[in-house]
C-alpha cells in the first residue's frame, strides 16, 4: 500500500492538462508530436503563461499561429525561441483545427516551475 | 376527380405499398424489420406496418375523404431480404415531414413505434435504423453545446475525457460519497458521475450530495490546477422537481449535470436540454433501459435510432457501449452508432448497420461515454477505438485499485496519456498495448499496481445482438 502524494501545499501536485501526468518529453519525442500536429492538417500555434495564472483559458500568444507552417525544425525553434524569451513559463503547443474550431490537441512543452 | 365513400375493409397494400415511390429529401425514412405471422404476404404486412404508424386504421372511414390523404400517408416503398435470415424481412417506409410536429422527437417516435409494435399480423417488428432529413433536424434544438464547446470550457484537448462512476451504486452517505469523489479527481481523473439510480433516496438526498460533492470538484481543482466536473444527477419524478436540482446545480457552479432520457422520458430530456444550453450547462445522458427495447434482434428499437433520438432531444455525452467491457456492443455496430453521434454527415453503410445517409446539418455531436466493466489493460482498444473525442469511464477499474481511488485515477490517466502519445507517434495501440503500458508504469507505480490487479480479467461472451450477414 502506498499514500498518493498530493497536497494544497505540495506544488508539484499541480498538473496542465494532456501529458503533464506523463514525464517530460525530450526533444526526439516532442519532434514526433509536432510531426503528429502537422500531419493532420492543423495549424501550429504556441502560447505562454506565468504558471501561476495556468488555470485560465487565455495564455499569451507566442506572435500569431503558425498557419500553414509543415516544418517539424520551423515550429521547434520557435518553441526554443518562446521558451528563452519567457524562462520561467509553461510554453503549450497547440493544434488548431480550423474546421472543427477548436485545438485538436495542446500540450505543455516547456514546464515552469508550478506554484 | 373527387372520389367516393365505399365503406369496408381494403387491403392495406392497395394504400400504403408504393413500390414505384422515390422519397422525397423531406421525408422521414424508416427500414423496419418485419417478422410476420405465417401466411401474411410481405406486401401486405409492409404496407400495415406503414399505415398504422401513419394515417391507417383497419377500417375504410368516411373522415378520410375529408382529407388528401394521399399527401399524409406513409408508404412503404421497399422490402428487402434479411440476410441470413428467412423468418423476416426490412421493410422501407416513407413519412411525409407534415405528419410531425417541428421539434419533437416525442411526436415522431409516438407515430414510427407506437400501436403499430402490437400489431396482431406481426410476429415481431425491428425498428432497424430512421433518416430524419436535415429539414427536421433544423427543428430540434440538439446537444446543449457539442463536443468543441465542452472541450474549451473544460480545457481538455487531444484526448479522451476519463470519467468513474462511483461504487457502491447505492448506500453511501452524501459526505462518504464526496469522499470518493474528491479521491478519484485529485487522482487525475476529469469527472465523476452519479450512478443511473442514484436520485433523492433517504440515505443520500440530492441537496447534500450536490453539496458535498461540488466541495470536492472545488478542492481537487484547487489541488491539481486542472478543470473537473461531476454529473449531478437531476433525474426525478416531476420535471418541475428535476429543473430544481439543475437549477440548484447551477447556482453552486457544477460544470455539468445528469439525466436519464429513456427512465425519465424525452419530453423531459428536450426540455432540459433546451434549459442547458441556454444556462451553460454541459448535459450527461445516461440509457437505463435501453437493452430493454434495443437487445432483442428481432424486436424493437434499434439503439443507432435511440442514438439519434437523443442527438435530436439533446446531450452532450451518451453511452455508448464499450465493446471490450462488460456489457454488449458489437465493433462494427458501435463503431457506426458512434459515427452516428458524432459526425456531422454519416453515409449509408450495411455492413456497420446503416441504413440510410444522415446528414446533421451544424447541429453540434454527442460525446460516446464508454463505460461498464473497463480497466488500464482496456485502454489501448479502448483509444484506437473511441479516439479523442470520447469519455472513458472506469468505475471498478479506479475505485478498485488495491490503494484507493486517487491512485486508481492517476493509473488511468497516465494510461490514456501513454496511449494519446504512443498513437500520435504512429505506433498501432491494440498490437502493442501492453509495450506501451509497461513502459508507461516505470514512472507510475499506480499504474504498475493497477496492471498486476487486472491482468487476468476478460470479458469474452459472444454478443447476442449482430449486424444481419448471410451465415449459410
Amino acid at each position: 500500500m502506498q499514500d498518493y502524494i498530493s497536497s494544497l501545499s505540495n506544488t508539484e501536485s499541480r498538473k496542465f492538462e494532456t501529458f503533464s501526468y506523463l514525464p517530460a518529453m525530450n526533444t526526439e519525442q516532442t519532434r514526433q508530436q509536432i510531426q503528429y500536429i502537422v500531419d493532420k492538417g492543423w495549424n501550429p500555434s504556441i502560447e505562454h503563461t506565468e504558471p501561476e495564472h495556468a488555470y485560465g483559458s487565455y495564455w499569451y500568444m507566442w506572435k500569431l499561429p503558425m498557419f500553414g507552417e509543415t516544418d517539424v525544425d520551423a515550429i521547434l525553434t520557435e518553441l526554443e525561441n518562446c521558451h528563452t524569451a519567457h524562462p520561467g513559463n509553461h510554453v503549450r503547443l497547440l493544434g488548431l483545427d480550423n474546421f472543427a474550431q477548436c485545438a485538436g490537441t495542446s500540450m505543455v512543452i516547456y514546464r515552469g516551475k508550478t506554484v | 376527380m373527387a372520389k367516393v365513400y365505399d365503406a369496408g375493409v381494403k387491403d392495406y397494400r392497395d394504400t400504403y405499398w408504393m413500390p414505384d415511390y422515390i422519397p422525397l429529401e423531406t421525408d422521414i425514412l424508416a427500414c423496419f424489420k418485419i417478422t410476420p405471422q405465417d401466411g401474411v404476404p410481405r406486401e401486405e404486412v409492409a404496407a400495415a406496418v406503414a399505415a398504422e404508424s401513419s394515417t391507417g386504421t383497419w377500417t375504410t372511414v368516411w373522415t378520410d375523404l375529408l382529407t388528401d390523404l394521399d399527401h399524409y400517408k406513409g408508404r412503404c416503398y421497399a422490402i428487402e431480404d434479411v440476410p441470413g435470415d428467412d423468418t423476416c424481412f426490412y421493410a422501407f417506409v416513407a413519412y411525409p415531414i407534415d405528419l410531425f410536429e417541428e421539434g419533437s422527437v416525442v411526436n415522431v417516435m409516438t407515430s414510427l413505434v407506437g400501436n403499430v409494435f402490437g400489431f396482431k399480423a406481426l410476429r415481431a417488428l425491428r425498428l432497424e435504423d430512421i433518416r430524419v432529413p436535415i429539414a427536421y433536424v433544423m427543428t430540434c434544438n440538439g446537444p446543449p453545446q457539442g463536443i468543441q464547446v465542452e472541450r474549451d470550457i473544460l480545457n481538455k484537448y487531444g484526448r479522451p475525457l476519463l470519467g468513474c462512476t462511483i461504487k457502491p451504486k447505492l448506500g453511501l452517505s452524501a459526505k462518504n460519497y464526496g469522499r470518493a469523489c474528491y479521491e478519484g479527481l485529485r487522482g487525475g481523473l476529469d469527472f465523476t458521475k452519479d450512478d443511473e439510480n442514484i436520485n433523492s433516496q433517504p440515505f443520500m438526498r440530492w441537496r447534500a450530495r450536490f453539496d458535498f460533492v461540488q466541495e470536492a470538484i472545488e478542492k481537487a481543482e484547487t489541488e491539481t490546477g486542472e478543470r473537473k466536473g461531476h454529473y449531478l444527477n437531476v433525474t426525478a419524478p416531476t420535471f418541475d422537481e428535476m429543473m430544481k436540482r439543475a437549477e440548484y446545480a447551477k447556482e453552486i457552479g457544477s460544470p455539468i449535470i445528469m439525466h436519464d432520457y429513456i427512465t425519465g422520458g424525452w419530453t423531459a430530456n428536450t426540455g432540459l436540454a433546451q434549459w442547458c444550453q441556454d444556462n451553460g450547462m454541459l448535459l450527461h445522458i445516461h440509457r437505463a433501459m435501453h437493452a430493454v427495447l434495443d437487445r432483442n434482434p428481432h424486436h424493437g428499437i434499434h439503439f443507432r435510432v435511440l442514438a439519434k433520438i437523443l442527438r435530436l432531444s439533446g446531450g452532450d455525452h451518451l453511452h455508448s457501449g464499450t465493446v471490450v467491457g462488460k456489457l454488449e456492443g458489437d465493433r462494427a455496430a458501435t463503431l457506426g452508432w458512434i459515427d452516428i453521434m458524432r459526425d456531422s454527415f454519416i453515409k449509408e453503410d450495411r455492413s456497420r448497420g446503416i441504413f440510410f445517409d444522415q446528414d446533421w446539418g451544424a447541429m453540434p455531436g454527442v460525446i460516446p461515454v464508454a463505460s461498464g466493466g473497463i480497466h488500464v489493460w482496456h485502454m489501448p482498444a479502448l483509444v484506437n477505438i473511441f479516439g479523442d473525442d470520447s469519455c472513458l469511464q472506469f468505475g471498478g477499474g479506479t475505485l478498485g485499485h488495491p490503494w484507493g481511488n486517487a491512485a486508481g485515477a492517476a493509473a488511468n490517466r497516465v494510461a490514456v496519456e501513454a496511449c494519446v502519445e504512443a498513437r500520435n507517434t504512429g505506433r498501432e495501440l491494440e498490437k502493442e498495448g501492453k509495450d506501451i503500458l509497461q513502459s508507461a508504469a516505470k514512472h507510475s507505480p499506480e499504474l504498475a499496481i493497477a496492471m498486476e490487479t487486472w491482468k487476468e480479467i476478460k470479458f469474452e461472451f459472444d454478443t447476442v445482438d449482430k449486424i444481419d450477414v448471410a451465415h449459410k
